[in-house]
């Protein structure tokens, strides 16, 4: 705590109330003032999670800025908070991407102003209290409330398909939200009455219930993530949300479910993670290869972003499921980046759309004459997507890629693959996107980015490029984390 | 930090800012400012190498981290310079040649829109460069690595409206990924093993491996040799050597300038670099050498009868750089490491002076590229003339001229090599100086000799890049006569001409048979002797020079030449006949063996095939549309038959409850 103040509360709720705020402007007309308080709610935000980085204590695993006080005594449920290495990341990320959402729906959305942008605020503060929670049935309603603003966004200002989306992300996520209830309540009872996680992490489970248990995780994390074969939600609900929609959803909705498999699945059942470690790989590799080869004949730009999406996250869950090292702390790294690169990638596909109404590749080619600093951007992001090095998007690929050999040289020489792969789907969309002839009046009549959207792009440039070439600030927080969950998760809890 | 540690810094971020400037600020500061820039800056990183190149011959070699990027476990990754003979050649070479490209593009792209985007890729391109061959691990030299590809990528697509440029370069990117895909699992087999990625810790390490099998499930291969095979794929992107050579010929689609820098002289010669520099490695594997020397071959032989039949300017000297690449290849395969780098340096020289030399034709003859639509040319461009004449000797390999003394070695090293397929190679490189000769010289008759067929109206048949949208090609007008180019122009043919002429003769000495590699190379001289056989047989240069004029290599060059002057100038109708005659072969070097065909087909639109069928049964038609929607008709079902349950009527629920109670009370009693 800094100056007394509970920062991780103040990370949650500020962002909640402004929220509130913002949706007290009430209709369209007071639309400005709607956008300015969203926007003070954002950055406010954003700067209480700065302590929670410079503060940091690197040098232990323990949870820090601990917040502990009763809730409802009598399940005895506590609001318990605190961040370790590895959550303290994504509260950052979480935040830093609220004010950038702002920024991107400053202009574009015009419809029910506030609404829009109180359901960001919100959804980030909910975001935060998933990353920040505890407590087991804290974690549950933060969990489950974050679908709602998601799932209204999608649902009211998506594309003509949106209701289909937005119903089958949330009966896809619920679905499986449910299952990890069912293995919450058993943690309860069998620990004699506790909804602490940390307790979780400690107690012996049996064999049995610990694969049942890690099913059932593994279907409220899997489908969020999404892996293969849980992964159509996804692309359905890209593809219909607004652009702001996508960049959360993308950036941060993706590492919720991939949190999960860290905090609840490994440490509370280690046994069955090893034991169905082979399943987890096998799934990640089939995301990785088969995803990755799928997005290449995708002719809607953001149906191919999101399949790349599913590839990329396949490293995520392949690194944590070999369990060392280079792979665990190689996916979080991955999990940061692919949101500041595919965040980027879908705020470009936004600047396209807001000017063309089309997502369709086809419709597109020699952008790059007409917006040559877009393109400049955009070509950008997309090297970050291939994972060239001196982007972000290469480190994680290259450190999971790293700790596979370690393991088996072939797991590695699939990964590699998307070394092509992601290179063949990501530059074939720049070419006929970016360049050539001008292809059509509508193209002839583009206009190059505005000073708001160069502020957006140029912060992610600089994000993307800052991780790129100095990735040590990242990996050295979550270092002392990451060891210990690696020694906690080899120790058997039979 | 000591002077020498920030004149080593100085080296590749002077580019670097000029790139940025250039780049960012190019249309505030303006054409004039940004090539002013960015040329001083490349030349302040000439100088420093040059400096820094005393300071290494003085003793003074240095291996040192700037920071560190990332931990991984134990290990430290690092970016960092190695100092030493090699690496400050390979400054020299890196920064002289780009140095000369700079200027040449003051006059090579006057007229064009992307000017200032133009020189901040190429600065760009030297900071990469540089960073690749100064890294002391492997990390780095993968940063550099995809780095100049990188460049290399934005700069073949430099005319992004062109429907084949945007091809070449995306052809580019990808065959090169599929080179460092490889590159990069060698990568990961090294820290697996080595437990680090920093070259004097392995290089120290290298021998406690040297007979382990390789960690790889199914696979008996001794590590060291899967690590060079792995590392080796990387260098066949990168190097284009077959069967990775595809994107090289394509890659003329870029400016005249960055093929003579990136495709000829530097970037291509990466991945011989990255052998030489792993030559404690390669030491170690035969089999690994064997496939290096034999891939090198196919390169050098099979790319240079390609060039026979090219009648794009560019195009052939892009064949007879896959062909020289395939030399060094050869050479490095026959562990005279040092050699691979003394016709890389040499052919530095002369081939950036023959693309620079085409290009400044192209400019003249106003971007036609059809050398059938040129000829008698060195009356209107005399030093364009000479200058490319001097390029095509030392090609060729004429005594005294630069070309003669690397080739020479290696092929000289080849004929000692006792590895298998040493005897294919020599083979290869003996048959590669006459086809060598044959298209240098045919290039050089049909532009610089015969009858003017420039300045008719003609209406474009040549190579790829004959079509309409290209707003460069505009070519003489009837009548109008070709005149030599501007000075920035000819000025670097001049400055090129005299290191491709002098620095064989010079330097062959100290760099092959003395000692200046002797802190970077190390060759197994026992088990790999050609080197030490050689340098017993070596007497100066001058011995070298007289005695190669009796020996075969310059007697099947000379009957190149001869060959080429009679088909071209002599009898010109020759090569129809021979044409009409052999048409398969001619069908089949037109095609290049039909390689990009089979690569169309097989990888690109079998890739596309694969991955909708996938989505179409997969995603679409499996997950979708039998287990998602499936189950949501599935409840759609259940709901619509217990629908018809709710009727509404008090007593049909009654009804029910009381059989439910029945039921109930059955069971209960059943199992009492």
């Amino acid at each position: 705590m800094i100056f007394g103040f509970p920062l991780l509360s103040l990370s949650i709720w500020l962002p909640i109330i402004f929220g509130l705020l913002v949706l007290a402007t009430g209709n369209d007309r007071n639309a400005p003032l709607a956008r300015v308080v969203a926007m003070i709610g954002a950055i406010l935000g954003f700067l209480v999670t700065i302590p929670l980085y410079l503060d940091f204590d690197k040098m232990t695993s323990a949870m820090q800025f601990v917040e502990l006080s009763e809730w409802i005594p009598h399940f005895n449920v506590h609001y318990h908070l605190g961040v370790d290495g590895i959550s303290v990341l994504f509260v950052i990320l979480n935040s830093f991407f609220t004010p950038l959402v702002v920024i991107a729906g400053w202009k574009i959305i015009e419809k029910r102003v506030a609404q829009y942008l109180a359901g960001f605020l919100i959804m980030s503060g909910l975001v935060n209290g998933v990353f920040a929670s505890l407590d087991a049935v804290l974690f549950y309603v933060f969990w489950e409330a974050m679908l709602i603003p998601m799932f209204i966004i999608i649902g009211v200002w998506g594309g003509p398909n949106r209701v289909y989306a937005a119903i089958k992300f949330f009966l896809y996520t619920f679905f499986g939200s449910v299952l990890m209830l069912i293995a919450l309540l058993y943690l309860y009872v069998q620990s004699g009455g506790s909804f602490s996680i940390l307790e979780y992490h400690r107690m012996p489970i049996p064999m049995t219930a610990q694969i049942l248990i890690f099913v059932a995780f593994f279907m409220a994390f899997a489908v969020k993530v999404p892996m293969f074969p849980v992964h159509t939600w996804l692309p359905d609900a890209h593809v219909e949300a607004p652009t702001g929609g996508s960049v959360i959803l993308a950036a941060i909705m993706l590492k919720v479910g991939a949190y999960g498999f860290i905090r609840f699945s490994m440490p509370i059942v280690p046994d069955a993670s090893h034991y169905l470690a082979g399943w987890m790989i096998a799934l990640s590799l089939i995301a990785v290869v088969y995803i990755g080869l799928v997005a290449l004949t995708q002719t809607d730009m953001k149906k191919l972003v999101a399949y790349s999406s599913i590839s990329h996250m396949g490293f995520v869950t392949l690194g944590f499921f070999i369990f060392n090292a280079y792979g665990m702390e190689g996916a979080l790294v991955q999990m940061i980046s692919h949101g500041f690169v595919s965040g980027a990638l879908f705020l470009c596909i936004g600047v396209l759309y807001d000017r063309m109404h089309t997502r369709n590749i086809a419709d597109y080619g020699g952008v790059a004459s007409k917006m040559p600093m877009f393109s400049a951007f955009f070509v950008l992001f997309a090297m970050g997507n291939v994972g060239l090095p001196g982007t972000s998007g290469f480190v994680g690929e290259f450190m999971v890629i790293m700790g596979t050999v370690n393991v088996n040289f072939w797991y590695a020489f699939a990964l590699a693959s998307i070394l092509i792969f992601g290179a063949a789907y990501t530059l074939w969309m720049v070419k006929r996107v970016v360049f050539g002839a001008v292809a059509n009046p509508h193209v002839e009549a583009l206009t190059d980015i505005t000073f708001r959207e160069k502020l957006l792009l140029g912060i992610l440039a600089l994000t993307v490029l800052g991780m790129g070439l100095y990735p040590l600030p990242f990996t050295e927080i979550m270092h002392t984390s990451v060891n210990d969950l690696l020694v906690h998760v080899a120790r058997s809890k039979l | 930090m000591s002077t020498m540690e920030n004149l080593y810094l100085l080296v590749p971020l002077a580019p670097l800012v000029g790139a940025i400037i250039a780049g960012l600020f190019g249309n505030i500061v303006g054409r004039t400012f940004s090539h002013c820039i960015t040329i001083l800056l490349v030349a302040v990183s000439f100088v420093a190498s040059v400096f820094i190149y005393q300071d290494v011959m003085a003793g003074n070699t240095f291996n040192g981290t700037v920071y560190q990027w990332l931990n991984l476990g134990d290990t430290r990754l690092e970016v960092g310079f190695l100092i030493d003979h090699l690496t400050v050649l390979m400054m020299l070479v890196v920064t002289f040649v780009s140095l000369m490209v700079h200027i040449y593009t003051i006059g090579y792209m006057a007229d064009d829109a992307g000017y200032q985007r133009f020189f901040s890729y190429i600065s760009l391109f030297t900071f990469s460069m540089l960073m690749l061959v100064m890294s002391n691990n492997f990390l780095q030299l993968f940063f550099g690595w995809e780095a100049v590809g990188l460049v290399s990528y934005l700069l073949i697509g430099f005319w992004y409206t062109r429907p084949t440029a945007i091809y070449a370069n995306l052809k580019a990117f990808l065959v090169n990924r599929v080179g460092d895909f490889g590159f990069l699992l060698g990568i990961g087999l090294i820290l697996m093993v080595f437990g680090t990625l920093d070259y004097a810790e392995v290089f120290a390490n290298v021998s406690k491996y040297a007979s382990d099998v390789a960690p790889i499930p199914g696979v008996s291969w001794n590590v060291i040799t899967a690590i060079c095979i792995l590392l080796f794929i990387g260098a066949m992107g990168k190097s284009a050597q077959f069967p990775l050579h595809v994107w090289l010929p394509d890659s003329m689609e870029g400016p005249t300038p960055i093929s003579a820098l990136i495709h000829a002289a530097t970037m291509v010669t990466a991945g011989i670099f990255m052998v030489a520099r792993m030559s404690p490695l390669f030491e170690l594997s035969d089999t690994a050498l064997s496939f290096v020397m034999v891939t090198g071959a196919i390169t050098a032989l099979f790319m240079g009868f390609l060039g026979i039949i090219q009648n794009d300017i560019k195009r052939v000297v892009a064949y007879s750089t896959l062909s020289q690449l395939g030399y060094m290849t050869v050479a490095l395969g026959a562990s005279a490491y040092s050699v691979a780098i003394f016709h890389l340096m040499t052919h530095a020289f002369f081939k950036a002076l023959l693309f620079l030399a085409a290009g400044s034709v192209i400019i003249a003859m106003h971007h036609v590229q059809d050398i059938r639509h040129m000829g008698g040319l060195r009356k209107y461009m005399p030093i364009t003339w000479i200058t490319f004449l001097i390029g095509s000797l030392a090609l060729i390999g004429t005594p005294f001229l630069s070309g003669f003394y690397s080739k020479d070695s290696i092929i000289e090293a080849v004929a000692l090599s006792h590895l298998p397929g040493s005897g294919f190679a020599y083979f290869a490189v003996l048959a590669g100086v006459f086809v060598t000769a044959f298209y240098s010289f045919r290039l050089y008759f049909l532009v610089f000799h015969g009858k003017e067929h420039f300045g008719q109206a003609h209406h474009d048949s040549h190579g790829a890049t004959n079509d309409s949208h290209d707003d460069h090609h505009h070519g003489l007008a009837p009548g109008q006569k070709p005149h030599e180019t501007p000075w920035v122009v000819w000025l670097p043919l001049v400055l090129l001409a005299i290191p491709s002429m002098i620095i064989g003769y010079l330097v062959i000495e100290p760099m092959l048979f003395g000692n200046y590699f002797s802190d970077s190379i190390f060759v197994d001289h026992e088990l790999h002797p050609s080197m030490a056989e050689m340098k017993h047989e070596f007497h100066g240069p001058l011995a070298m020079t007289l005695h190669g004029l009796t020996s075969l290599p310059f007697w099947l060059a000379l009957a190149g030449v001869a060959m080429a002057w009679v088909f071209y100038l002599k009898t010109p109708n020759i090569p129809e006949m021979i044409r009409q005659k052999f048409s398969w072969i001619y069908t089949l070097f037109d095609n290049k063996y039909y390689f990009d065909s089979f690569n169309d087909w097989f990888f690109a639109s079998g890739a596309r095939k694969v991955s909708g069928m996938l989505w179409k049964f997969g995603d679409i038609k499996l997950i979708d549309g039998l287990v998602v929607n499936g189950s949501a008709r599935m409840v759609g079902f259940f709901s619509s038959v217990l629908r018809h349950i709710q009727t509404g009527y008090i007593y049909h629920y009654a009804f029910a409850m009381i059989i439910g109670v029945f039921l109930l009370l059955t069971i209960h009693t059943w199992f009492e």
